[in-house]
């Protein structure tokens, strides 16, 4: 088993007690909840009459369901307006924060957490949401829930675990122009597998990691889960105080954060820490990755060929067959050039700040492809926001993007952002599940934000080092 | 037939032993929890009424036509036990997909492999999932398909699958097979009997503000 890793550390402080199961009661230090997955957890606590044991140790925001577009109450789509209530009333009468559309502060639960400090080093944090797995980049250990934990996270302050094993993963070297965190991502689930990392979790490390800014790191923890692992996390470091001094929680308020700085900094992982695997991966040699099928472990480099079936094992085979009839690719070819009909900038993995102005440069000046519906979702108001301060939302709206409201939009198409037909969407969120983006036999390339913006102009998968302003992170 | 409650919200948990009933096979690695059930169909407050919508889109075409699947199949309609290949339940964390299978009838799956949330959340309504390799979840799997009434057995203690003639090993995490053997799967309960510890531990964090620290046990 791993030792003095952050993730022993972490998991020491946070354990209260071993269960009769055999797992261990882990305290949890910020729980985050939103409109689809804790309305039942609220019912359950109900008829249990229990209340809200660590109310103000709880954070809601609405992400999933809300409109993009015209967000004025009651919402078009009843089943919305009924969540959205649902939410409103819980935690009205729990003495729960939160960030109503009203406030401004209001974001997919991974954008906000971090923007307004409320994830930091060393804390568990838990959502019902498998994408948790983001606040990791913080040096926390994050992980997703079902609903009966939320229900005993909000009955109890703490969840019911078991102790994973920790694999570290080092990418080295520098990342090239106009390959990003996604890319190591990406290619992280392609060589490891789409469950490679069950019962793991992974400690990402290396220069390529270190040199990342926040919100690159948070795009590599925020798709640990399809991986299989059910978190990830980086080491807190100077990259990550300083992001922590721009927040609600720390500006201004230059004490506490002194005060917690010996914590952050006793948790890292020791130099001399044991892991149960290390994986290395030489960020140097990697170019943009986009997916060919419907798994996010289905990707290649953009000059590769699409793999072929007959060269992979008989349970690949069979996967990789079905989604390439569903995709309708070739193995052998590469993906530049797939034609797209729709483009989706947005999602808790890439709708930050630094994303979009990735990809405003990319568009500048140009257009969108006359056949191309585009369009781009921050991931918070205050994303929002900032974009709008600095012109990027007019770089945007110029091309021919649709520039909406902040929420989950057509990651997973429960608002009104959805796939129609067999469309084909250059998206840069996090899952090309046959069906994620509303339509069933709707198609998803997976790609990082400066490619989906190259697909909007060019109307195809476009390597995005062909065009003159590519940026290096 | 299950030794467990019915997997509702409420009530303290039972045993569940083991699960006995008739199979139904669903082929195929990375099934994950959008085609279990689409998100569509998660825009509602309660799990109740989740059932008709497992595997919707695999089994409905766009015109609500019925698609060929183990889920439509008169023969599996009675059907207890689900059959699966790797990687099974991954994606979303939604414990909407645990809800629909359990609530369309299923109270076990044999697999090859879970994802850890999907599997968890299983847990959490009293659903065994226990795992095998490759060959022998496949030959399972070819049973049920010629005798879609045939009685499989779970022992979730002993850890063995048993079916037609044969018995075979599978494996239930550790974890897992105590919390349904001794009925201990309601973790709220649990942990609710170590209200004074949570505090302590949580006073010991030093990010956690002495005012967020409820007083005294509500309870």
């Amino acid at each position: 088993m791993s030792e003095g890793t952050l993730y022993d550390k972490v998991w020491d402080r946070h354990a209260v007690t071993t269960l009769p199961t055999g797992q261990t009661q882990l305290f949890v230090g910020l729980h985050l909840i939103h409109e689809v997955t804790s309305p039942q957890a609220f019912g359950m606590l109900e008829e249990r009459d229990m209340e809200v044991a660590y109310p103000r140790r709880t954070h809601a925001t609405v992400d999933h369901i809300v409109p993009t577009a015209d967000q004025s109450r009651p919402y078009r789509d009843d089943a919305a307006e009924v969540m959205m209530a649902e939410l409103e009333e819980n935690v009205r009468e729990s003495g729960i924060t939160f960030d109503h559309p009203e406030t401004g502060n209001q974001g997919i639960v991974h954008v906000i957490g971090p923007e307004q400090g409320l994830t930091q080093p060393g804390m568990t944090i838990v959502c019902g949401d498998s994408h948790t797995s983001t606040h990791g980049a913080f040096g926390s250990l994050a992980f997703g829930i079902g609903t009966s934990q939320i229900r005993d996270v909000l009955a109890t302050g703490c969840v019911a675990m078991e102790k994973k094993q920790v694999r570290k993963i080092e990418v080295t070297g520098e990342l090239g122009e106009g390959v990003e965190a996604k890319d190591v991502i990406l290619e992280i689930i392609r060589r490891l597998g789409t469950e490679g990392g069950v019962g793991y979790v992974y400690e990402y490390a290396g220069s390529a990691i270190d040199s990342l800014g926040m919100e690159g790191r948070m795009s590599i923890c925020n798709m640990s889960i399809e991986g299989g692992a059910r978190a990830g996390y980086v080491n807190p470091d100077e990259t990550t105080y300083e992001w922590l001094r721009e927040t609600d929680a720390f500006r201004e308020k230059e004490e506490r954060f002194e005060e917690l700085l010996p914590y952050w900094e006793s948790v890292k992982s020791d130099p001399d820490a044991e892991y149960d695997d290390v994986v290395r991966i030489d960020g140097g040699s990697l170019e943009p990755v986009v997916t060919w099928g419907t798994t996010p472990g289905q990707g290649v480099g953009i000059t590769q060929p699409i793999p072929a079936p007959e060269e992979m094992t008989e349970e690949k085979a069979e996967v990789a067959r079905r989604a390439q009839e569903h995709m309708r690719v070739t193995p052998g070819e590469t993906m530049e050039g797939y034609e797209v009909d729709v483009v989706f900038l947005g999602s808790c993995t890439n709708a930050r700040l630094p994303d979009l102005r990735r990809a405003a440069r990319i568009v500048e000046g140009r257009e969108v492809h006359p056949e191309v519906r585009a369009m781009v979702v921050p991931g918070s108001q205050r994303v929002q926001r900032a974009a709008e301060e600095e012109g990027l939302a007019d770089v945007f709206r110029e091309a021919g993007f649709d520039w909406r409201n902040a929420g989950c939009s057509m990651c997973l198409g429960m608002n009104e952002d959805q796939l129609e037909g067999d469309e084909a969407c250059a998206s840069s969120s996090n899952r090309n599940f046959v069906g994620r983006q509303g339509s069933k036999d709707g198609r998803t390339i997976l790609m990082n934000p400066q490619m989906v913006a190259a697909a909007a102009i060019e109307g195809r998968v476009t390597d995005v080092r062909t065009l003159p302003e590519v940026a290096r992170v | 037939m299950t030794g467990a409650s019915d997997g509702s919200n409420g009530g303290p948990a039972e045993t569940v032993e083991f699960v006995s009933g008739t199979g139904i096979p669903v082929r195929g690695n990375d099934i994950d929890t959008d085609q279990i059930i689409p998100a569509r169909f998660m825009k509602v407050v309660t799990f109740d009424g989740l059932g008709e919508f497992a595997f919707f889109d695999q089994r409905f075409t766009d015109d609500d036509e019925e698609r060929e699947h183990p889920f439509n199949d008169e023969r599996f309609q009675e059907a207890n036990v689900l059959a699966v290949n790797a990687n099974f339940g991954c994606g979303s964390s939604r414990e909407h997909a645990p809800q629909a299978l359990t609530r369309w009838g299923i109270d076990a799956v044999v697999g090859e492999s879970f994802a850890e949330i999907f599997a968890g959340n299983c847990l959490a309504l009293g659903i065994p999932t226990v795992t095998a390799d490759h060959g022998t979840i496949v030959e399972l799997q070819d049973w049920i398909d010629e005798h879609p009434d045939g009685e499989i057995e779970i022992d979730v203690e002993g850890e063995t699958v048993s079916y037609g003639d044969r018995t075979v090993e599978v494996a239930v995490d550790d974890a897992q097979r105590k919390a349904l053997v001794e009925g201990v799967w309601d973790t709220t309960a649990l942990m609710r009997a170590n209200t004074e510890a949570v505090r302590e531990t949580a006073r010991s964090l030093p990010y956690v503000p002495a005012d967020h620290i409820p007083a005294r046990a509500d309870d």
